[in-house]
């Protein structure tokens, strides 16, 4: 049906690029999830005002364009702090950061939901601040926090598509490689969607799984 | 035993308990009864701890609630409470409701803190319940589970805060029941209810208690058969319509 100059080399290729995009979405999501949380948690504990600080750096870094960001950190990190990193080890940096930022508010929006009664019990029981929050807080504000955190996490797995600019070579970067030299744009990025689909269905599938069976509860 | 000496708490410019005294023996039961707005709730927060106070102090067996140096999540495994929202812990079966206290804060292993738990929900009756999550049960029967879950600390005091205000009337009595249960095996409680057919049965001594005052307290027959206080006879004549 197609006449196209597309080889298992170039399939290959493709899916070397899909592999770092995987890889990076991976490392990001989580690395930024467990600092969200972190975060979400000081943010909503301190009250906006002692958590200002923290609040102007979160919104840095959702507020400026990520490609502005992986640019400038790549920068700072190479030319000022004089480090040597690879362009992998900043974009992982500034994703996890970017999805950091977000994710605090998620998990703030998530323990507000619980209420201020069901801790009161979970206290009154003799549970200490720290068990109140692993065994009731947590697993309650997660089951509100569920459907965005996999809208951002899908987000990144997208948004990591940026991360060329600091010489990584993912899903995207790929397949503009291979544009170039076959000149078949529209079969490629075909391609590179259905990559991308491919990655992105089984995340938004687990989720709605977990959604489903939380709903027993 | 419970002490509770000049107990003064403000909510803002709104001062709620304006100079509690009371002392519960061990083994007694005494019901709170009152107008909203009377302070009867605050003071059972006020209690365990959930609640600070401003001045006076209360001691449970000789320790100050309020000190600094209390460990109050320590001091809350000897003192239950069940409020009037049973606050069920929903992502929890209501086996597991009733085990998590007793295996985090008191360490027990599973199977010791599970053989309670079924004790517990069984003397209640939700013993074919254990699996169910609380989002299945009725309100009579997450307030029941919420009586289980503090009793399976093993608490040597337990406060009721209006257990049965936000229950359908048909569910009322299947608590009130559990609550009589209690009584009869000499826990020693608090309530706060507006149940007064039920405060006459059960209670050594009730208290009534008004505008953050208790102006009055005695054996139920005396309070309900021949109240001192112009605002008891009041209160009571009102519920009585």
């Amino acid at each position: 049906m197609f006449d196209t100059a597309l080889t298992t080399a170039d399939f290959v290729f493709l899916a070397k690029g899909a592999g770092m995009t995987i890889v990076v979405t991976i490392i990001s999501v989580i690395a930024g999830t467990v600092l969200g949380i972190v975060f979400g948690v000081i943010r909503y504990q301190l009250g906006a005002i002692w958590a200002a600080p923290l609040i102007f750096v979160l919104d840095i870094f959702r507020s400026i364009p990520l490609l502005i960001q992986l640019v400038l950190a790549n920068a700072f990190m190479g030319t000022i702090l004089r480090l040597n990193m690879s362009g992998f080890t900043v974009a992982c940096i500034v994703l996890s950061m970017y999805t950091a930022a977000y994710c605090a508010e998620i998990v703030r929006g998530g323990i507000e939901a619980v209420p201020a009664t069901t801790r009161r019990a979970a206290r009154s029981l003799g549970m200490s601040w720290g068990q109140d929050m692993r065994e009731i807080v947590l697993p309650l504000a997660t089951r509100v926090a569920l459907p965005s955190w996999i809208g951002l996490a899908l987000g990144v797995m997208k948004d990591s598509a940026l991360v060329y600019v600091v010489q990584v070579t993912e899903l995207l970067r790929s397949t503009q490689i291979l544009i170039t030299r076959l000149q078949e744009p529209l079969l490629l990025l075909m391609i590179c969607g259905a990559f991308y689909f491919v990655i992105s269905f089984p995340l938004a599938r687990f989720g709605g799984y977990l959604e489903k069976r939380w709903s027993n509860d | 035993m419970i002490e509770i000496e000049h107990v003064r708490k403000s909510f803002g410019q709104l001062e709620v308990l304006k100079g509690i005294d009371l002392t519960v023996s061990k083994g007694e039961v005494v019901t709170i009864i009152g107008g909203s707005g009377s302070g009867k709730s605050t003071l059972l927060t006020c209690i365990n701890g959930l609640e600070p106070i401003d001045s006076g102090r209360i001691l449970i067996d000789g320790t100050e609630v309020h000190a600094k140096s209390t460990d109050l999540n320590k001091l809350r495994r000897k003192v239950g409470i069940v409020f009037q929202q049973w606050n069920a812990f929903p992502h929890l079966t209501v086996l597991e409701n009733v085990t998590l206290a007793p295996r985090k804060v008191l360490g027990m292993a599973r199977a010791e803190a599970e053989e309670i738990a079924v004790r517990q929900l069984t003397h209640v009756g939700l013993g074919d319940k254990l699996k169910t999550y609380p989002g299945r049960l009725s309100g009579g029967q997450q307030q029941r589970m919420a009586i289980a879950r503090a009793l399976a600390m093993s608490p040597e005091y337990m406060l009721f805060d209006e257990v049965t205000s936000a229950l359908d009337p048909q569910l009322v009595g299947e608590v009130l029941d559990t609550l009589k249960m209690l009584a009869q095996e000499g826990m020693t409680m608090i309530l706060v209810t507006h149940e007064m057919a039920f405060a006459r049965d059960v209670s050594d001594r009730v208290a009534f208690f008004h505008q953050g005052v208790m102006a009055e307290i005695g054996p139920p027959q005396q309070i309900f058969g021949d109240p001192q206080h112009p605002e008891t006879r009041k209160f009571l004549s009102s519920t009585r319509q």
